[in-house]
């Protein structure tokens, strides 16, 4: 064995570990919640503070929570991709959560770049965000018949994560 | 002037205003000491490598409040740390807690520390070795010269 043998197996393999963590993303933080259920919660809706909105309406459906905010700038990225979905024909329910907004801004949003959502519930102190573990918005949860989170999504959902990720997941759920 | 002097004079008792670390809410000194310990301990999601003491992003401040109601609440540190990590996963926590998959994080200095120090003894021990001989080999020579 050549005496260079040794230093030159200890550093490839030193740039082997490197260039995989390279490729990884360091912002993303693998959410505990996949495959547990949903935390319930109860919060005014956004178009009507006399009308609640509970995680319990949507039991044995497969929905999507998107939660999103005027002042969210990626939202608005995301939003077309949206609003194209829920024109579809297989298209499951798509429940807004209006993360950290003002009512009034909530709204006019929604009027100016199209409403995808069966209905958008308040959550204005943030803390239904706080119970999924939202730290970036915007952020997605496809929730099947059974009220478990079965993929999450961070940050704008683009048209071929729907494809590549979501759309395969939610025809299995249906099933 | 008498008035100038007398605006000088006084401008010396002013004392800035120091700005607290952490804004005390919660008046409570005891709930505000176990706040910070558990503050510094954890990770802000937004700024990651700020701890939430010390991140004043949106998020952060909405977590102190969080944390801060628990403690009110009667919550142990552990149980605190608990509602956190199950929303927000092992990740919030700075020192994460030992399981299989964190066994080379926490053992891997360790066992590389292991390895170099093998690697030094071994090297030594050899080192030695051919010095030795070196040495015989001069004494040898002189005690050749010397006949």
């Amino acid at each position: 064995m050549n005496k260079f043998t040794l230093p030159l197996v200890a550093f490839t393999a030193l740039v082997a570990v490197l260039a995989v963590g390279l490729t990884l993303n360091p912002r993303a933080v693998p959410s505990p919640l996949i495959g547990k259920p949903a935390p319930d919660f109860k919060v005014a809706r956004l178009d009507d503070p006399n009308l609640e909105f509970s995680t319990g309406d949507m039991a044995g459906k497969v929905w999507l929570l998107n939660v999103w905010a005027s002042w969210c700038v990626a939202c608005r990225e995301e939003h077309p991709v949206l609003v194209a979905y829920a024109k579809s024909e297989s298209a499951v329910p798509i429940i807004g959560l209006n993360y950290k907004d003002k009512r009034d801004d909530g709204l006019l949003w929604l009027a100016r770049y199209g409403n995808p959502y069966q209905l958008s519930a308040f959550d204005a102190d943030g803390r239904v965000g706080i119970d999924y573990g939202v730290y970036g918005v915007p952020e997605t949860y496809l929730i099947d018949k059974a009220g478990r989170i079965r993929f999450k999504q961070t940050g704008p959902i683009t048209a071929a994560a729907l494809e590549k990720n979501i759309l395969p997941l939610i025809k299995e759920l249906n099933r | 002037m008498k008035w100038l002097l007398a605006a000088l004079t006084a401008l010396c008792f002013i004392q800035p205003a120091l700005p607290s670390p952490a804004a005390p809410l919660a008046e409570d000194p005891v709930i505000e000491q176990r706040f910070n310990h558990i503050a510094e301990e954890l990770r802000c999601l937004v700024c990651q490598n700020e701890s939430l003491a010390g991140s004043r992003a949106e998020l952060a401040m909405d977590l102190k409040r969080e944390v801060r109601d628990l403690i009110k609440a009667g919550k142990t540190d552990a149980q605190v740390k608990e509602f956190l990590v199950t929303r927000y996963g092992d990740f919030v926590l700075y020192r994460p807690p030992l399981k299989p998959t964190t066994y080379l994080l926490w053992a891997g200095p360790f066992a590389l520390q292991l390895v170099g120090i093998a690697l030094l003894v071994r090297y030594l021990r050899r080192r030695n070795r051919k010095d030795g001989r070196k040495a015989l080999n001069e004494a040898e020579k002189e005690r050749v010269d010397a006949l």
